[in-house]
């Protein structure tokens, strides 16, 4: 298919751009592949580039013979576009539809899209498993790398090597994945080198309606236990939907067959609901009454701020029962796709300080997200402004990120990255010209080997210039585990996603800005004073007698 | 000291609200001016003290098995939990407190009791160290257009009005005095704030004894001579703070509002703030959403709704709404206006200091609040001894219009950072005190009262002690010459710019503030820098050539020195601990399903409410 097809009409002239906290630009519009470009013909204003792709929906309007194309973008950003001419304005508004809509992965930007800077550490290699495994040898001899799903077919949604129990063979694995849904059985999360206690996650066990047990199953979980310990499994479920669950053939591990596990229910909600909650939110945060009670029962209604304590107080129980009660953890929902990677890579942000460094985050979201098979191409199709059905959209990763930040304004000295950075991963998640976050699973990935034909978003972030961008400058290295809390009054509304575009941020960004001053003026002065220390130093080992001023 | 039935009791426990099961066992003492509480426990001295004009209710609760309960809630929002083991103790100390906590003479009160070491001299100078003839040469007063007026001397006009008021030029005693008896006690319209620039001005006044006809030349003539105050402007605003029903229903009262009619080139405005009761039920409901919030595990949703419900925000973006057209009036477009609403001590003084916050960058400083309290808030009479319940009266005289007014100060300070020299904390401290009766600042109900109670002569003044303090209460980011702190504030007052303050609400709960202070960190680092800059310097003295470093800790060993000192006592607003000191456990996060030890809660200690 040629993308000449789709656009009916390239290029308009006269055309007005209105952004938010901008002025208007007047200038050409310009419909490509992959892009709608505005560019002016004044010098000094910026041009606009869209990616189609983050495009999330449209909305035209006229007046006369001038339309208004309203675009709505999976950033939650809204430009409007003023063209005019009736004819031209519909045919931009359906190329734009088609455009932003394409199904086929392989037409996407990523594909077509040429670094314009140099590559120092190319992405794709920088998170692989085994190099994981490496660092979790220097820990512990008791796990080992599995090749068992080398070619996808013990579990699809799982990369190519996971990290298992020593003495569990690859047998035990392959009968145990039968009975966990998608055949997601248990594996490494993380081990927790404190007191060597771990995390795993899986799908939920196939339990059905007569109770069915899976020996192969209980032998490989029960294999991450000392002997005579206890572990704690996490479902992500009230009980009532664990129960009903069975019914479809899925359920929950009985106390009879999994004895040294002690089981808790927490509720987190299901996609579709999620995705409900977060068109309601921006919603709400697009409404133009001005009366508080309104927004207040609004923000309520849409239960964001919800889900986002239900995660997080999953997250720090799984953390406390590992670091505080010395036992290990197996979480999982219903797939283990979402609810499943929220608990487990946010109790990791807790509990391990190398997660909190930029390159611990990426590797972070590369294991937990990327590898461990959390279906972006399929959550991330369509943000907050769809009018389409939703089929298997849901933020999940944007609520994870939003956790994230949360723990961040509590605990703002212990994070290497900025509120810019998890922005920033945010916006590449939905639309992005790195193939990062395409595919639904390493297998999808390598069927359309994205690492040989797309650029990672971790090459073009691990530059000096965009690091030195991305890091926060109150940063302290601490080496603690952080709990974060969960009271109401401490979670807040993440203002930098949800009203980016709705209020100017110039003050707060002015801001930080002179914390930035501040704290670099001060490094100065310190090299300073040590540069004379060593000046002082050496002066004195020449001439013993300035030793005594 | 009679009204001490019993000064100690033993074997008392002090529950946390979060887990109850960590609770303290410690022995309660009564005194004079405080409840103390000391744990016994070998080896740490713990003492948690509560000043009694802190406490704003006693509680005492049916007796159980484990004791008597014993609920003490505190006007900073401190909320005390004690188990008395005996009823008949649990009984003496709450008829104790009661009593304690409501005394009938301004001369119980603590200010009278106070004496920090202090000599008498010193004491006298506290009292010099504000002073609001400096505030009004200030502005630029007097001059051609506005003349201080000795009209109120000893009080004959208006008895809670200041002594000293400044009024347009061209105003004769005669126009005043006739003025004044066709306003709500005799608060005739008089200066609040004025703008060198464009000479336009912010008046304020008790409203007209208009009813549904009545009308006074002088009045008349007086709004016509602050008009003529502005040579730049040939209208002005009369803005009535009320909602204009209230405003209406005052007419049947033979009060109301002026009738444009009578009144040559006004521009009439309402502007709908409720009044002193309203607030106070909208606060009191704020109180219950944040205490039920400690108590049970909490939903997001409860919390949410119970914010709404109470209508705390909404009020709040009321009166900053009110100040931001005042604000505008005068800054923008060169109009004087005429702010009042019944009696003009409680609206009207919220409306005008807000309005002169966004207004003037001096007020953003940390003297220039002081000053702007003392002037549009105790000189002009707010009854603060009514309103904050010092002594026992009537409660429907309560009313929390200066917390809004604080508040509002806040809420601008999270929109622009940089523009206050000052930060929460000297807000949380203000509040505090206008409630703990410590100094004298704000005992009574307008000037004429604090004299006779020989405030100057018998108590210390508040905003010396903050001067002196003035370290602990600096913001780090402000900067005189930064772009944000110049001219016109102009917040945004969408709805979702509006938060709530935690710092104020939930200021005793440190489980639920940052672990870390992004502000303290920073303070700690400028006063690292300042060192370092001083041996950069002490090196230049010496001159090129010579090396020579004053014997001065490394960086490093500063940087520690800042970590230790991170908790000042009087801020739980904000409880940084140093990363090598954190004891940060894990909160209750399991909710229902109850797991051995999981649950744990950090300990919380309360911060020592002495002062």
């Amino acid at each position: 298919m040629e993308f000449a097809e789709l656009i009916k009409t390239p290029r308009v002239d006269g055309v007005a751009l209105h952004r938010p906290f901008m002025p208007t630009v007047e200038g050409t519009l310009c419909l490509t592949g992959h892009h709608l470009i505005l560019s002016s013909r004044q010098d000094n204003t910026e041009e606009l580039w869209l990616l189609h792709s983050n495009i999330d929906s449209i909305e035209k309007r006229f007046v006369g013979s001038l339309g208004s194309i309203i675009v709505k973008c999976k950033d939650l950003r809204m430009i409007q576009l003023d063209i005019p001419g009736m004819e031209e304005c519909l045919n931009i508004a359906s190329s734009i539809e088609a455009l932003s809509t394409l199904d086929l992965l392989s037409l996407m930007y990523p594909f077509f899209y040429r670094p314009m800077f140099e590559v120092i550490e190319d992405g794709w290699n920088s998170f692989l498993p085994e190099d994981a495994f490496k660092d979790l040898e220097s820990m512990t001899d008791e796990w080992r790398l599995s090749e068992v799903n080398k070619d996808f077919s013990v579990c699809p949604s799982y990369p190519p090597l996971v990290a298992v129990p020593k003495y569990v063979d690859d047998d035990t694995l392959k009968k145990a994945a039968t009975f966990r849904h998608g055949g997601r059985f248990p594996v490494l999360s993380y081990y927790h080198k404190k007191n060597g206690m771990v995390m795993m996650r899986a799908g939920q066990p196939l339990t059905g309606t007569n109770g069915r047990r899976c020996k192969e199953d209980e032998k490989l979980i029960n294999a991450t236990l000392r002997p005579g310990k206890r572990g704690y499994i996490i479902d992500t479920r009230t009980i009532n939907v664990a129960q009903q669950a069975k019914a479809r053939g899925g359920g929950f591990e009985s106390e009879a067959n999994y004895p040294q596990w002690r089981r808790i229910h927490k509720a987190i909600e299901r996609s579709n609901i999620l995705q409900e909650s977060l068109i309601k939110l921006v919603e709400a945060c697009n409404d133009q009454s001005h009366s508080m009670d309104r927004w207040l029962s609004k923000l309520e209604a849409s239960n964001w701020q919800t889900h986002v304590k239900e995660i997080l107080t999953t997250a720090c129980l799984a953390a406390q029962c590992i670091d505080r009660e010395g036992a290990s953890v197996l979480v999982h929902g219903t797939e283990g796709t979402d609810s499943t990677l929220q608990v487990t890579s946010l109790a990791q942000i807790i509990l391990d300080p190398a997660c909190r460094t930029i390159r611990g985050f990426q590797g972070l979201v590369e294991r937990e997200w990327l590898q461990a098979g959390h279906p972006f191409q399929q959550r991330c199709a369509q943000s907050a402004y769809s009018n389409s059905k939703p089929r298997q959209e849901a933020p999940s990763f944007l609520l994870f990120l939003d956790c994230v930040w949360q723990i961040l304004r509590q605990f703002p000295c212990s994070f290497e990255f900025s509120e810019g950075f998890l922005v920033l991963v945010f916006e590449h998640a939905y639309a992005s010209q790195f193939g990062t976050f395409l595919g639904n699973s390493t297998a999808e990935r390598a069927k359309l080997s994205l690492p040989e034909k797309t650029v990672s978003l971790w090459s073009w972030v691990n530059r000096p210039q965009e690091l030195e961008r991305l890091t926060n400058p109150l940063y302290e290295a601490n080496s603690l585990v952080i709990w974060p809390s969960v009271a109401p009054q401490s979670l807040l509304l993440w203002e930098g996603v949800f009203l980016r575009w709705n209020r100017s941020s110039k003050c707060l960004d002015e801001a930080y800005e002179e914390m930035g001053h501040i704290i670099a003026y001060n490094k100065e002065l310190q090299n300073k004073v040590n540069s004379l220390r060593r000046q002082l130093a050496q002066l004195e080992t020449e001439d013993p007698l300035l030793q005594s001023p | 000291m009679e009204h001490i039935r019993l000064p100690k009791v033993e074997n008392v426990r002090l529950l946390d609200r979060v887990s109850p099961r960590r609770s303290r066992v410690g022995t309660l003492y009564l005194t004079a001016t405080h409840t103390i509480f000391v744990e016994n426990k070998t080896g740490v001295r713990n003492e948690t003290w509560v000043l009694h004009s802190l406490v704003c209710s006693v509680e005492k609760q049916a007796a159980a098995a484990s004791g008597c309960s014993l609920l003490i809630h505190c006007k900073n929002f401190q909320v005390l939990h004690f188990v008395v083991p005996r009823e008949q103790e649990c009984h003496d100390v709450h008829l104790s407190l009661q009593r304690l906590s409501q005394p009938e003479r301004h001369t119980e009160l603590y200010c009278f009791s106070y004496k920090p070491n202090v000599d008498e001299k010193e004491r006298c100078q506290e009292w010099d160290f504000l002073d609001l003839k400096a505030d009004y040469s200030r502005m630029g007063l007097p001059n051609s257009l506005w003349k201080l007026s000795p009209v109120n001397q000893h009080y004959k006009v208006s008895d809670s009005y200041p002594a000293d008021l400044f009024v347009p030029a061209s105003a004769t005693p005669p126009v005043i005095v006739g003025s004044s008896k066709f306003r709500s006690r005799g608060r005739f319209p008089t200066l609040s704030y004025y703008s060198k620039e464009n000479h336009a001005a912010i008046c304020r006044s008790s409203q007209p004894l208009s009813g549904f006809s009545a009308r006074c030349l002088e009045d008349e003539q007086m709004l016509e001579a602050i008009l003529r105050s502005n040579p730049c402007s040939d209208f002005m605003y009369v803005v009535d703070t009320r909602p204009k029903l209230n405003a209406i229903a005052n007419r049947a009262a033979g009060k109301g509002y002026e009738n444009e009619d009578n009144y040559s080139n006004i521009k009439f405005q309402f502007i709908g703030i409720e009044n002193i009761h309203v607030m106070r039920n909208s606060q009191q409901k704020i109180c219950v959403v944040v205490t039920a919030c400690e108590l049970r595990s909490p939903s997001m949703s409860d919390f949410l709704e119970g914010l709404e419900s109470s209508g705390w925000l909404k009020h709040i973006k009321a009166v900053l709404d009110a100040g931001i057209f005042i604000a505008k009036a005068v800054a923008e477009e060169g109009v004087s206006v005429l702010v009042h609403c019944s009696d003009g001590w409680d609206r009207t003084a919220q409306v005008c200091s807000v309005a002169c916050v966004l207004l003037d960058p001096y007020y953003r400083t940390l003297r220039g609040l002081m000053v702007l309290i003392e002037k549009d808030w105790v000189s002009f009479g707010h009854k603060f001894s009514h309103r904050c319940n010092h002594l026992v009266g009537d409660p429907k005289e309560v009313s929390p219009i200066i917390d809004q007014f604080l508040e509002c100060v806040w809420q601008l300070m999270e929109q622009f950072p940089c523009a206050f020299e000052f930060n929460a904390r000297f807000l949380i401290t203000i509040h505090s005190h206008i409630y703990s009766c410590q100094y004298g600042n704000f005992i009574g109900n307008n000037q004429r009262e604090r004299i006779e109670l020989g405030l100057r002569e018998r108590t210390h003044s508040l905003w010396s002690y903050l001067w002196k303090n003035q370290a602990d209460y600096i913001n780090p980011l402000y900067r005189p010459d930064h772009s944000q702190t110049q001219g016109l504030l102009r917040p945004s007052t969408a709805p979702y710019c509006f938060k709530f303050w935690r710092g104020l609400y939930n200021r005793f709960d440190q489980g639920m503030h940052p672990r870390q202070s992004v502000e303290d960190y920073l303070r700690a680092i400028r006063e690292e820098t300042q060192q370092l800059e001083e041996q950069l310097a002490s090196h230049k003295q010496v001159g090129p050539g010579v090396v020579y470093i004053h014997d001065v800790p490394l960086p490093g060993l500063l940087r520690c020195r800042w970590k230790f000192r991170g908790m000042p006592v009087f801020s739980a607003n904000v409880c940084f601990l140093p990363s090598f000191l954190w004891r940060d456990l894990p909160r209750s996060y399991v909710g229902s399903i109850i797991t051995k030890g999981v649950s744990e809660y950090p300990e919380r200690v309360p911060p020592m409410g002495r002062f």
